[in-house]
């Protein structure tokens, strides 16, 4: 059974935001890159549990430049057998999804997995758009998945409760907090990541109708007000004018 | 034509809905053009949205489920096609994220998800969003004037701007069977979905068992907000995994976010930081959720939530 995961690389969450003069370009110095943890803690794991149940192989892919090979032997130290880099840096996730899918579909995956989300953007994008450019079923915020023959069972997360539901393999999901248990990469995995592949496929630059306008701080918050631990009075005031909840 | 697709839930139009449909109404306004609302069910609320600007609903009479996203995504791109829809929107809700990539895919246009606002800037649509765990916002443009958008819950509150009935009809259009077989679905019942509430009342380790949740549950029903929990209190099972807020949980951004025995780890931070309004209680001054809060009280939770409600049941009883 042969799996791709789809890795980002994010600042880490304690990561302090800045932008550069133009205001449309994160400011890089100084800041701590990581693997993008749904990437990592449940996409990539669970591919590799998946694996080493069935046999196969685990590919992870990266649209960016060269900064992200320190993450991507990462995922391979992890345990995933060969990675792939397409070298162009993107300017949205029709992007990302295009590279990804246009090398997909050299390849005969059984399933594509990615995070739920990356940390920086939020935006739960690309999975859908694989799978519309695949023309696969798509599974979103699975925290739950077995596989059967042809036959997986997912379960996932809704607003305000859980779905469980069955889909034929192959298809594309994005996994959420449940789906594998994180997994520390050991010395022989780092040692054994330098000696995996590393790919890097040229690819022209598509472009998109997408435009960043600008990045913009928000306002300084201006402050808590601590109020006395007996003053119900000033709470009640909060809770009723400010609030409007009583 | 302004095209936005609504959730229909147990024959009422969700929330999230109605806050779409004015921000698409936002939108069918900047360019002057007419809006029409898309609905996979009927209901008898329908003909009302005339009054927040909607001029058609279509009724997709298809026995269609929401979820599969690859018979939403025909439904919608169809519609739109047929309609010349040049803004389509949805609510960023889980059935939203899954189809507004592939409307982008399949109608070949650009997607913003997690819009909270629109302007105009130069003669341009501009859609700001939070990025990086609420630590910014971006502003995206269209270069082609066509847009996916797909609406952040609670960033709009919804107001009726015209007094006006909708024209309803119904629309037969033809997709392929469902490669996704439902097998269940289970919602919690008679509670609002967290990322949707309006106000959230959060509890963490502080209460140092599960049996103390019972104030918490007090406060809530008393101010009519949903509850929630931090983490550690969902991971070791003291609450369900579906109250967790933060990073690895749910982000939301209610009007009012009461935290309780939280300290305000970053990562909890992460998923609540677009709050409008927090308040903490928390015994610990040096609790980092101070630095994110507009109120604090510096004090012992099993003193202060007890009397709190106590001074709300007060204040409710003189003013009724």
């Amino acid at each position: 059974m042969n799996f791709l995961v789809c890795i980002s690389r994010t600042p880490d969450t304690t990561s302090k935001i800045t932008f550069e003069a133009d205001s449309r370009k994160l400011k890089e110095d100084g800041l701590v890159f990581i693997l993008n943890p749904y990437d990592e803690w449940y996409a990539l794991v669970k591919a590799i549990e998946l694996k080493e149940k069935f046999g196969g192989q685990v590919d992870v892919i990266h649209v960016g430049n060269s900064n992200a090979e320190v993450v991507m032997r990462k995922a391979l130290a992890i345990g995933a057998d060969a990675a792939f880099r397409i070298d162009i840096e993107p300017d949205s996730s029709w992007e990302v999804a295009k590279y990804i899918s246009d090398f997909a579909k050299t390849k005969a995956y059984d399933l594509i997995l990615l995070g739920k989300e990356t940390i920086d953007h939020n935006g739960s994008e690309t999975g859908a758009m694989v799978a519309e450019f695949m023309d696969l079923p798509y599974i979103s915020y699975c925290n739950k998945l077995d596989i059967d023959g042809t036959k997986a069972t997912i379960a996932r997360e809704i607003e305000g409760g859980t779905e469980t539901s069955e889909v034929n393999l192959p298809f594309v999901l994005s996994a959420a907090k449940g789906l594998a248990e994180q997994r520390i990469p050991n010395m022989k995995g780092i040692m054994d990541a330098k000696k995996k592949p590393l790919d890097i496929i040229a690819v022209d630059k598509l472009g998109s109708d997408l435009e960043l306008v600008r990045f913009e701080l928000p306002p300084v918050k201006s402050g808590v007000k601590m109020l006395a631990v007996d003053d119900m009075d000033a709470l009640i005031k909060i809770l009723h004018e400010e609030a409007k909840v009583i | 034509m302004v095209l936005v697709y609504i959730e229909i839930h147990q024959g009422e139009i969700k929330k999230s809905g109605l806050e779409a449909i004015c921000f698409a109404a936002q939108i069918a306004k900047l360019k002057s053009s007419p809006l029409t609302a898309l609905v996979l069910s009927n209901s008898d609320s329908l003909a009302g949205l005339g009054n927040y600007g909607v001029q058609n609903v279509l009724v997709a009479n298809q026995n269609i489920d929401g979820s599969d996203s690859q018979n939403l995504c025909s439904l919608i791109s169809q519609v739109a096609e047929k309609n010349q829809a040049n803004y389509i929107v949805l609510s960023n809700s889980s059935i939203g994220k899954s189809v507004a990539g592939r409307l982008a895919v399949r109608l070949n246009r650009p997607l913003v998800s997690g819009v909270n606002t629109i302007l105009e800037e130069g003669g341009k649509l501009i859609f700001r969003k939070s990025v990086y765990s609420g630590k910014a916002s971006a502003y995206y443009t269209s270069k082609n004037d066509k847009a996916i958008i797909a609406l952040s819950p609670n960033s709009i509150s919804p107001s009726k701007s015209g007094d006006s009935n909708a024209t309803v009809s119904s629309v037969e259009i033809a997709v392929q069977p469902s490669k996704i077989k439902l097998l269940d679905r289970n919602l919690v019942k008679g509670k609002i979905p967290l990322a949707e509430a309006d106000t959230v009342v959060s509890a963490g380790r502080g209460m140092k068992e599960p049996g103390n949740w019972g104030m918490i549950e007090e406060l809530a029903d008393l101010i009519g907000a949903s509850t929630a929990c931090s983490r550690p209190v969902a991971d070791i099972g003291w609450r369900p995994h579906h109250e967790h807020v933060g990073q690895t949980g749910i982000a939301i951004k209610p009007n009012l976010y009461i935290a309780i025995g939280i300290s305000g780890a970053i990562q909890h931070l992460a998923g609540v930081n677009s709050s409008r309004k927090i308040i903490v209680i928390n015994k610990d001054p040096e609790a980092p959720f101070f630095k994110a809060a507009d109120y604090g009280i510096c004090g012992d939770l099993f003193e202060v939530v007890p009397k709190l409600n106590e001074a709300i049941r007060k204040f409710k009883s003189s003013n009724s």
